[in-house]
């Protein structure tokens, strides 16, 4: 019988000290898995052209990125360059870059793959067309024109 | 009981301070959702491929000049005008839809447009031609993009508010959240047989 009176005299705290290391835990792990994997730019970083009509993209791991932009330094001369992973190319180079692309994901979501064309507003369409060609080449047609979520022009 | 001689700190709200970092860091930590104006090329044409012909009356041109001025069925137009001219050639429903393996579409019975013998026939016969020059700004050239999609979304959301009496978009969503679900499934999929989006890029002009 004492055995059960002596719990009436009031529950021992629980012990929370240990709780600051697991949420420390949960701390870490949370800023090393969100490191994002962002391709060092070689151009400068392309300012979006705005829109309203935009879908999201889904599925990251299928989406291949071309960025378009200014170059960064004039030893690179002038015009759009388009950067494919973290090398400056030509649109010649596209359809390898899609390529190498397929390989790293299965068979069955091929034709889920998408590009994402993240282009500077002030490119030429010219050269967006040119990659647009090469694409058509290799039979990736699902593009994305990457953009801002935007206002409505104005009137 | 033994004595204490020095008491512990008290690390109740340690926890709270590490709660408000991991916080801080979930919220900043959001990656930028990659989001855009979805396209889907045309596939590539076998060599001895003839297009077919189509009539003048089913395309809308627009064309984009280097200076990125518009000219819209030959005519100079401003970009916030691009979208009701656009809606008005989609809508219009002039004379009958196109014959798919064997079965007519027949009229357009949605269209609430002016039926004009001079304009296109039917939703799913209106082709969009946007014709680019090399020069043209990227910029133009994705505004242009995005008011003619929001001329097909007008024109979705409204019959998809008639028929389900929900707009197209709300229904898109309630689809994507539900997969499975084969009634949404065939709603979305009759509002985009009804107005599907025919915009052809030609390729641009060299000068």
């Amino acid at each position: 019988m004492s055995k059960f009176g002596k719990k009436k005299k009031g529950m021992p705290a629980v012990n929370t000290a240990a709780l600051p290391d697991i949420v420390f835990m949960l701390l870490f792990f949370f800023m090393v898995t969100t490191t994002m994997r962002e391709t060092e730019l070689k151009i400068q970083t392309p300012k979006l052209p705005s829109a309203t009509e935009i879908k999201k993209l889904e599925r990251k791991s299928l989406v291949s990125t071309i960025y378009v932009g200014k170059a960064k330094t004039e030893k690179q001369g002038k015009g759009d360059k388009i950067q494919l992973n973290d090398k400056i190319a030509t649109a010649e180079d596209v359809p390898a870059f899609i390529l190498n692309e397929r390989i790293q994901v299965s068979e069955v979501e091929i034709p889920f793959m998408t590009v994402s064309i993240k282009a500077d507003k002030e490119s030429s369409v010219g050269t967006i067309s040119d990659i647009k060609l090469k694409l058509r080449d290799v039979n990736a047609l699902k593009l994305s024109l990457s953009t801002q979520k935007g206002n409505d022009i104005k009137k | 009981m033994a004595r204490r001689e020095n008491p512990e700190i008290n690390a109740g709200s340690m926890a709270d301070i590490a709660f408000l970092l991991l916080i801080f860091f979930l919220v900043t930590t959001t990656m930028d959702v990659d989001s855009g104006i979805s396209k889907k090329l045309s596939e590539k044409p076998p060599k001895d491929y003839v297009p077919p012909i189509i009539k003048e009356k089913n395309i809308f041109e627009v064309n984009i000049n280097g200076n990125n001025e518009l000219l819209v069925e030959n005519e100079a137009m401003k970009l916030q005008d691009l979208k009701a001219a656009a809606l008005k050639f989609i809508d219009n429903g002039g004379g009958e839809g196109k014959v798919e393996n064997g079965v007519s579409t027949g009229p357009c019975t949605y269209c609430k447009g002016d039926k004009s013998p001079d304009s296109s026939d039917h939703p799913n016969k209106a082709i969009i031609s946007v014709q680019t020059n090399r020069t043209t700004k990227y910029e133009t050239y994705v505004q242009v993009q995005n008011e003619l999609l929001k001329a097909y979304t007008e024109l979705r959301n409204r019959l998809s508010m008639e028929r389900y009496g929900m707009s197209f978009s709300a229904l898109e969503d309630a689809y994507s959240n539900d997969k499975g679900n084969d009634e949404l499934k065939s709603k979305v999929e009759d509002i985009k047989t009804a107005y599907p989006q025919i915009i052809s890029d030609a390729e641009p002009t060299s000068n």
